[in-house]
């Protein structure tokens, strides 16, 4: 299952429209190393979208190069190179007229895969992302936002690509199917270790998804690029921390769990609350204010006490 | 009309079945001759409208011509381009062959040109990202999703080429026409009957493409 990641290197990348004054994308250089995610995010008219679309030629460059493991994209047969890359767009995009199965094996046929083979493939990809392999059958009319979305993915996997590109893919599904297709997709990446270029305007699914954030801004210029940590703690300019919003010390905390932060003693306290170890700072925090209480027990997977926490400890 | 209305009663279409039964020989070979001449309009039509229309579809590129060629062809009467033809492919087959194309070809080349363009974008996109070619675009993703409304096309352009077909009595194109704009050798009787056969002609070509119809959307529209 697993393939090798590409390294993903735009160098100077610039998109100018002949008909704009300001460039779509403007000399944009930044390296996603092999196995990461890039999370591209930025106020629309930043170039996000773009940017991404340049990676498999969908808009040609104007200037500047872009390699995948070092080679340009410029230098490779066009439909060679998107088949080559996996796909997934916010609106899916789905083929109306074909079964899940069918959308699935859309590139593999392309390679002249057997009809078996991508049978057994569609089976093990429906169950990567979550669904029954009964799924196969059913047409895309048939499966609600968040299963589309899904088979949307299973589609992008189907031939191994090493690089995916992202674009919004849960910008229109709501809030908790969101999360946990968020969930799911980093817990599937894990496993994988995919080069994925993602973008969204969501700086909170940016945190939560990206190894490492590029923040464009008008004019398709880089404002900052880093790690979630790096971007809430050390924001480069007053953009950067405008948009990345007021409560970026708030936002910094979802980014380590109760289990990562010393916790005290004190298991033995009775009638406290109790949060899970794998709860994310924030959260925590949340729950300890809106419980009334100074005071949880930690608990690990099962349920036995770790120690006890405060909101002291929490935003020290 | 005042001779038509005078003679027809409900016994005229007695006489009009009586008619067909008595010249069934004379009939089957008219009616032969305007299904001849209607499909080898409407196969040239098809084959010189349709792939231009999917063509210009795909690239989203001439809607003024597809509009274009649409109103121009309802605004035409064929009976224009039938005297425009004699002056240049002269009486008989040929001449009636290219008004009836002439005809023909908006209603295909429309549907097929809007089946195309408006394609499901998002399913377009995704096909074209995920590194088909544009020829596999085409026939694998805008074609089959704009089946139903192309169709519908060949469909309307084939009822309008059918029933028009029967003028072309009047520039030596044979068939049904000849008997119909001929009351005076086949009297009121013969008009109807031979009405009665191009209709027939229309009505089946109508009810064949509409099972196709129906065919391709089950297999093509989204199911629930």
């Amino acid at each position: 299952m697993a393939t090798q990641a590409a390294e993903l290197v735009f160098d100077e990348a610039t998109k100018q429209y002949p008909d704009r004054p300001e460039p779509a994308v403007d000399r944009l250089s930044l390296t996603v190393p092999a196995g990461e995610i890039c999370v591209l995010v930025g106020p629309s008219g930043g170039g996000k979208t773009t940017a991404l679309k340049l990676v498999n030629r969908l808009i040609p460059l104007t200037s500047g190069d872009i390699r995948i493991d070092g080679r340009s994209i410029n230098d490779q047969d066009v439909t060679e190179l998107r088949r080559s890359i996996g796909y997934v767009i916010q609106q899916v995009g789905l083929f109306p007229h074909m079964t899940v199965e069918a959308n699935i094996g859309t590139v593999p046929r392309l390679y002249g895969r057997s009809r078996q083979w991508i049978r057994e493939r569609t089976a093990e990809l429906l169950e990567l992302v979550g669904l029954d392999p009964s799924y196969a059958k059913r047409y895309p009319a048939q499966l609600s936002g968040g299963q589309r979305q899904r088979v949307g993915l299973a589609r992008a996997l189907a031939a191994n690509p090493p690089l995916m590109l992202m674009d919004e893919p849960y910008s229109a599904i709501d809030p908790i199917v969101r999360a946990r297709l968020q969930d799911e997709f980093l817990r599937l990446q894990r496993e994988l270790r995919k080069t994925v270029l993602f973008v969204t305007h969501d700086i909170d699914e940016a945190i939560k998804v990206g190894d490492r954030i590029a923040i464009l801004r008008e004019g398709g210029r880089l404002a900052q690029y880093d790690t979630p940590e790096n971007i809430l703690l050390k924001p480069a300019d007053e953009f950067v921390a405008q948009f990345v919003g007021a409560d970026r010390a708030l936002k910094a905390l979802s980014l380590r769990t109760l289990g990562q932060i010393s916790l005290r003693p004190g298991t033995w306290l009775d009638g406290l609350p109790q949060i899970d170890a794998s709860t994310n700072l924030r959260d925590a925090l949340g729950f300890l204010l809106a419980g009334g209480s100074d005071r949880a027990i930690v608990v690990d997977d099962d349920g036995n006490p770790l120690g006890t926490v405060t909101p002291e400890d929490i935003v020290r | 009309m005042s001779v038509l209305a005078d003679q027809f009663t409900a016994h005229t279409f007695v006489d009009a079945f009586r008619f067909i039964g008595d010249n069934a020989s004379l009939m089957l070979s008219k009616t032969g001759q305007t299904c001849e001449l209607a499909f080898a309009a409407l196969g040239i039509a098809l084959a010189l409208a349709l792939p231009l229309g999917l063509w210009l579809g795909h690239r989203h590129r001439g809607l003024f011509l597809a509009l274009g060629v649409s109103t121009l062809g309802r605004a035409l009467p064929i009976i224009v381009l039938i005297a425009f033809g004699l002056t240049v492919l002269g009486v008989g087959f040929w001449n009636n062959t290219a008004a009836l194309v002439v005809l023909g070809i908006p209603p295909i080349l429309t549907n097929a040109y809007f089946a195309v363009d408006g394609a499901d974008r998002d399913a377009v996109e995704a096909a074209r990202g995920m590194g088909l070619t544009e020829r596999q675009v085409l026939l694998r993703i805008e074609l089959p999703l704009g089946l139903p409304l192309i169709v519908a096309g060949v469909r309307i352009s084939a009822v309008f080429v059918i029933a028009s077909a029967t003028i072309a009595a009047i520039a030596g194109g044979g068939g049904l026409g000849d008997i119909i704009v001929n009351q005076a050798s086949y009297g009121l009787a013969g008009v109807i009957a031979g009405s009665l056969c191009v209709s027939a002609v229309a009505l089946l070509t109508a009810l064949a493409l509409g099972l196709v119809h129906r065919a391709v959307s089950r297999s093509t529209t989204a199911r629930a």
